[in-house]
């Protein structure tokens, strides 16, 4: 998505929270994967300072691998960071995460355009 | 993204309401108010003050704010010897419950980086210029403690209700990259 069709995207999307900058959230899934974070938290599946550490190891590793590291690219260390550590701690695995990634492709790819992306069995194939 | 979610909400971790609940909650109750109003209280109550730069987080808990994660919270004074700017050079960590999501610019590298090297280049790219004889001290937050820059009192104040005070200080006056609103001055 370009910048200026996220920005129209967002601000489509009166929810999205703002700050003095603009959205502090780029997407609706960046607020996804911080309200994830802090619910699994809550839950108790792992400790705030594992989480910061882990995220702080997520993006040493993506600056190694070429990310500017801007603040952009923030939530993606984030949902990179969350799915790790979901993974390592045995709540879901990275088959079972390709798996349900798999199946919403394929959901997105049958529904028609403007149809809300529905996830069903048989996208399970 | 989806996968995650769907993953986790069928496994019974995450409820799809109470995702929404959060990011409502960041959305319109949580943001630099929260802050804005603590500050305004230390300013106009003494007492308060003392006790909330002695313990941050117990000084605020009286308010009735108490953190999610845990951490512990440090409010540290300017003074007019000293400008006290708050990083996070590791990975972004921010005092939330106070000042709300951080905005894009404390999260890059930039940033991250130079707050630390160059404080007060840093500073002057804010448009905040910190005088030579001013020490800057810049507070580097971790998993378990984050910082709160308490801002000194704009002058020409005197008199001025905590509500009316709430009003001038801003969000980056609290991070240390910025100083409250001037009475008077447009918000």
């Amino acid at each position: 998505m370009s910048s200026t069709l996220a920005a129209a995207a967002t601000a489509a999307i009166p929810s999205i929270p703002r700050d003095d900058d603009g959205p502090v959230f780029r997407a609706p899934w960046e607020a996804h994967a911080f309200a994830m974070v802090l619910t699994l938290h809550d839950r108790g599946v792992f400790t705030w300072p594992e989480w910061a550490s882990a995220l702080a190891d997520e993006i040493k590793r993506a600056q190694a691998a070429g990310d500017p590291d801007t603040g952009e690219t923030y939530y993606l260390h984030w949902l990179a960071t969350l799915e790790k550590l979901v993974a390592s701690k045995g709540v879901a695995s990275t088959e079972t995460l390709n798996r349900y990634r798999d199946a919403w492709d394929h959901a997105a790819d049958r529904t028609p355009h403007g149809k809300p992306i529905e996830l069903t069995p048989e996208d399970f194939g | 993204m989806r996968a995650l979610e769907t993953i986790l909400t069928e496994k019974g971790y995450v409820e799809p309401a109470a995702l929404d609940a959060i990011i409502q909650a960041y959305e319109t109750k949580i943001g630099p108010h929260n802050g804005a109003r603590v500050v305004a209280k230390a300013w106009t109550d003494p007492a308060f003050k003392t006790a909330l730069l002695e313990d941050g987080s117990k000084a605020i808990g009286t308010l009735g704010h108490v953190s999610r994660v845990g951490d512990h919270l440090v409010v540290v004074e300017n003074t007019p010897q000293r400008h006290n700017m708050v990083v996070c050079t590791l990975c972004s960590c921010y005092p939330w419950e106070m000042l709300g999501l951080p905005p894009v610019w404390y999260k890059a590298a930039p940033y991250r980086s130079r707050a630390v090297k160059d404080p007060r280049g840093m500073l002057a790219d804010f448009g905040v210029t910190v005088p030579k004889d001013i020490e800057i001290r810049v507070w580097d937050s971790t998993a378990e403690t984050r910082f709160l820059v308490l801002p000194m009192r704009p002058e020409g104040t005197e008199g001025w209700s905590e509500e009316q005070l709430t009003e001038l200080v801003t969000r980056d006056s609290m991070i240390g990259t910025g100083f409250p609103r001037k009475p008077g001055a447009p918000s």
